[in-house]
């Protein structure tokens, strides 16, 4: 491959030392030598979560909570599920998995714009300049990552993007980003074998950890760190787990043949090989106008088939209890509907959608008054939202991060678990 | 105004040093060492009573919080980071040699105003300026190249800042014709009441968060609800205008190009508040009534406005942006996040600064040849013992005692590769410069992931997180520079005939910007006699420098 013409002193130079022995070998590096998992391998018990995160901000008011009689009530209408409580007519599908899923009513948030809305309802804290707050999902990474030495891919994966990042967590623990097609690029190193690999890794080290020695802040040695959790991953099986062309077609056709289907189903591929938190990104819910063509005709038809068929797949391969489904985005839309039958920004009063990991399904928790616009009963925070997902994943709740500043920070922002989920 | 005499010197002197980041050759013999330590007739083409000041209060915080800088960076260091900052790039071997065999003692002014003079300075900043005004994805219908074009002649130009951003603002007309409308329209792709250009143009023009109170007076600062809508009313004339076209192939309806055009409306802006009553707001400047002429259009009113602030916030907040450029972090955290909430780090050094550029008549460039001449922007990357609690990014106030390490953006590391690459061409000023953007901007949409939100916002993957690692590691620019071609550097370095030790050292000024220490020098001999096949240990050796964590720094 090598197209250089070296100077023939150098041939010597090297031959000379190859032939005399010296220095033969090269140092093992750790990283190389994890052990060859099998991919294919269930790994029962192992808890996850898969966030399912509506981008834009969902209409909500027309989704889980409706107000049929309202002047806020829009045009559709509610219908009966397996659970204990009513949903939109546009999600039939996920209405028959219900009696496994919940809805929080009385979600109250405060952020109305949607960068700070996305970093609260990822973080539990509301952005503050001095300190970034990790996305839930790096928390989780840097919770049970440490615990599942056989994991060779990231353990906070992102489909689709959008999921924040991992703050004073440090970037091990940021999410690895791809696309729902699960082609993950540069991930093969193309002529260049295991050999040559490690050779040039020997080389890397000498010069990456001369520039950590060297006393300049942490960002040298979180860059070491990524490259040993890249070359990890460009090395293991488990990368098979993106390849959702690979799965049964019946299956694939299930989860629909969409950005979101595929996303799902590689989300469940990827809590099979171990992996404890991913987010799967679907956008287009900033419904400023036309919102209920738009919701019947494209994004509920989607979503309904998706997460219907991930409720379904996860029941029948035993995972559901295992594995937390949550699907919010970064807040609700107005009650009232604007001038081009639209809705706006609203975070006072909102609902989302939980259930899986053990927790209570067919539950609706809080209510709203009539109209939508205020709370009938107690509200919840993202930090009781994440408290709860903790609690499901069997994470304590008494873990306190501390930022670089030396800053104590209760995980979940000291949420509380919420009474109505928990058995 | 005040005047710089010294300003005033020959610009042929300017002319003579014409910046070439074309390398024929790395390894040419060195013409200035010939000039031995030969004092130059070169002079200060900038006040050094700003800088002595800056010094002044920089240093003044390091006794107030008791820490003591650290020392200056080397030459060849501190050459790096200068080319990085301000050309967007790694120093070509070639210039290395050229400045670390200079003996001027002004070679360090000499060095900045070369650059400030140079093609890639221009590139740079018109890349700086197009991401941040229209983002590294280009919205619906807007023209980048429009938009581009429109940069690349203010900072050619040196246009007065004030100038450009009243351009922007007030620009009307075709999309290709007139690049400056590019701002407006990327900011109008929906039918929002004009609330995102508000936002934007309060952050990036006058580092002021409003978006906040489109809905609510700010939980933090003292914008109250009205003022975002006053603020608002002043974009409620400029309206995009889409044309369309018959493809004459096809027969059907496809794009055609875009258009901002001014209506006559006159009105109030009304909208409404919490409780649900309507309001009404007037054009107003921060709470101030301004004036209107007949025929005047609002964004004009609106920056004759900004212009005449006797505040300067204008100047204020590019002066902070502008230092967080260089030091990585700027006098508020963020930059763009300025008000009596949120106070800065040095308060009068921004405002000295701010003063300064005012009265420069918003020289951009004047203001970047004061900063980086400064004596903070020499400092060295490392933190000594006595500096340890200046770690900004610990959240601690940056006090500026070290430089702090920042990473390259993916323009910086895709121009410094094809420098790190080639032994002929010097980046992206050599050959076809639209041709070049067109397949770096090809090559960064695998970082960019947009929200699809009325914000227009975008995150990138290029974090330093696993896909940036991966694409260091096999992607085709490190594969392209480490292939060792003929014509490429690493070809030449390899073929040369040097010693080992020298072409070692050559690669390690290449892509690192400095020496290889005696330590790092016989670990490197080391494994590269293991290779085998010595072809082979260069090009892994020059794969390992391009992917070491020095590498990525800007330090």
């Amino acid at each position: 491959m090598s197209q250089m013409k070296p100077g023939s002193m150098d041939r010597r130079h090297f031959m000379r030392h190859l032939a005399t022995g010296s220095a033969m070998t090269i140092p093992a590096f750790h990283f190389l030598n994890h052990l060859q998992a099998n991919a294919a391998e269930v790994r029962r018990n192992q808890k996850a979560c898969i966030l399912i995160w509506l981008s834009g901000g969902p209409p909500t008011i027309d989704m889980w909570d409706l107000k049929p009689g309202s002047k806020n009530g829009g045009e559709f209408k509610p219908i009966n599920t397996a659970g204990d409580l009513q949903i939109c007519e546009h999600m039939p599908k996920i209405a028959k998995q219900m009696d496994s899923l919940s809805v929080i009513r009385t979600m109250s948030t405060r952020e109305a714009d949607h960068t700070r809305g996305r970093y609260y309802m990822h973080t539990a804290y509301v952005p503050n300049p001095t300190v970034i707050h990790p996305s839930f999902g790096s928390v989780v990474s840097h919770t049970l990552a440490p615990q599942r030495k056989d994991l060779e891919i990231p353990a906070f994966i992102s489909i689709g993007g959008g999921a924040g990042s991992s703050g004073f967590l440090g970037m091990t623990h940021a999410p690895f980003v791809v696309d729902s097609n699960g082609q993950i690029r540069n991930a093969d190193p193309t002529g260049v074998d295991r050999r040559r690999l490690e050779q040039r890794l020997a080389m890397w080290d000498v010069v990456e950890s001369g520039f950590i020695n060297s006393d300049r802040g942490d960002l040298p040695q979180a860059h070491k760190d990524v490259y040993h959790k890249a070359v990890n991953l460009m090395t293991s099986s488990q990368m098979d787990a993106f390849k959702v062309a690979t799965e049964d077609p019946k299956i694939q056709e299930a989860y629909g043949n969409n950005n979101l289907g595929r996303g799902l189903l590689m989300a469940r591929r990827l809590v099979e090989v171990g992996v404890p938190f991913i987010e799967v990104n679907f956008g287009g819910w900033d419904l400023h106008n036309d919102v209920f063509n738009t919701l019947r005709d494209q994004r509920l038809p989607t979503l309904d088939q998706a997460i219907a068929a991930l409720t379904q797949d996860l029941k029948s391969r035993g995972m559901l209890d295992d594995t937390v489904i949550l699907c919010m985005g970064e807040f609700g839309r107005t009650p009232r509907i604007n001038q081009d039958v639209g809705r706006d920004h609203w975070a006072s009063s909102w609902s989302l959608l939980i259930g899986g990991g053990g927790l209570n399904g067919g539950v609706a928790v809080g209510e709203t008054d009539k109209d939508g616009v205020g709370l009938e009963s107690k509200s919840y925070l993202p930090g009781d939202v994440w408290a709860t997902v903790s609690k499901a994943m069997g994470i304590p709740l008494n873990i306190v991060h501390t930022s670089k500043r030396g800053r104590p920070m209760k995980i979940a922002n000291g949420g509380t678990p919420i009474d109505e989920l928990i058995s | 105004m005040r005047t710089f005499e010294f300003m005033r010197q020959s610009q042929a002197l300017l002319a003579a040093a014409a910046f070439c980041v074309c390398a024929t050759g790395v390894l040419a013999t060195q013409p200035a060492s010939l000039k031995g330590a030969e004092q130059s007739d070169y002079r200060l083409k900038y006040d050094p009573a700003v800088v002595e000041k800056i010094n002044m209060l920089i240093s003044r915080g390091y006794e107030d919080n008791e820490v003591s800088p650290s020392e200056q960076a080397d030459d060849v260091t501190w050459l790096r980071r200068v080319y990085l900052d301000l050309g967007g790039h790694i120093p070509p071997l070639k210039d290395i040699e050229q400045f670390t065999s200079d003996k001027d003692p002004n070679k360090y002014a000499k060095v900045i105003d070369k650059l400030l003079d140079s093609d890639s300075y221009v590139n740079n900043w018109t890349t700086v300026w197009t991401n941040e005004l229209i983002g590294r994805q280009t919205p619906r219908r807007t023209s980048r190249e429009g938009m581009e074009k429109f940069l690349r002649e203010a900072f050619a130009k040196n246009r007065p800042w004030v100038d450009v951003v009243s351009d922007l603002l007030t620009a009307e007309g075709h999309y290709e014709e007139n690049g400056a409308v590019n701002y407006l329209l990327s900011q109008m792709t929906m039918r929002d009441e004009g609330v995102q250009v508000t936002a934007k143009t309060a952050r990036v023009f006058l580092g002021t968060q409003v978006q906040c109170t489109q809905c609510h007076n700010h939980p933090f600062n003292d914008w109250k609800q009205d003022q975002f809508w006053e603020f608002n009313s002043f974009f409620r004339q400029v309206r995009r205008v889409d044309h369309r076209k018959i493809d004459p192939e096809t027969g059907r309806q496809v794009d055609d190009y875009s258009e901002l055009v001014v209506d006559d409306f006159s009105g109030p802006v009304y909208f409404e508040k919490r409780s649900g009553l309507m309001q009404v707001a007037y054009p107003k400047y921060f709470g101030a009534d301004v004036e209107f002429d007949n025929g005047k259009s609002r964004q004009a009113v609106f920056a004759e406005a900004i212009v005449n602030d006797g505040d300067h916030q204008l100047a204020r907040a590019l002066v902070n942006k502008m230092w967080g450029h260089f030091f990585g972090y700027g006098f508020t955290r963020p930059v763009d996040d300025m008000g009596p909430h949120n106070p800065p780090s040095h308060p009068e050094l921004l405002e000295h600064l701010t003063d300064s550029f005012v009265a420069s008549g918003y020289d951009y460039k004047m203001l970047l040849r004061w900063i980086t001449n400064s004596e903070a922007y020499r400092l060295s990357s490392e933190f000594n013992p006595k500096n340890e609690l200046d770690n900004p990014a610990a959240g601690e106030m940056p006090l500026f005692s070290h430089m702090y390490i920042k990473s390259m953006q993916a323009e910086q590391l895709f121009d410094s590769l094809l420098i790190a690459g080639s032994s002929t061409v010097g980046g992206v000023s050599q050959g076809n410069y639209a041709q070049m953007m067109q397949k770096r901007n090809q090559w960064l949409q695998q970082f960019v992931t947009t929200f699809g939100t009325d914000e227009n916002d975008e995150s990138t993957t290029f974090n330093g997180s696993i896909p940036q690692a991966l694409m260091m590691m096999n992607g085709e620019l490190i594969d392209a520079a480490t292939k060792g071609e003929p014509g490429s550097l690493l070809h030449k370095v390899v073929t040369s005939g040097e010693r080992d030790s020298r072409k070692i050292q050559l690669l390690y000024l290449a892509a690192l910007g400095r020496n290889p220490t005696g330590r790092d020098l016989s670990a490197v001999k080391k494994l590269m006699q293991v290779s085998g096949d010595p072809g082979t240990a260069y090009q892994d050796l020059y794969w390992a420098l391009l992917n070491s964590n020095e590498f990525i720094f800007i330090r």
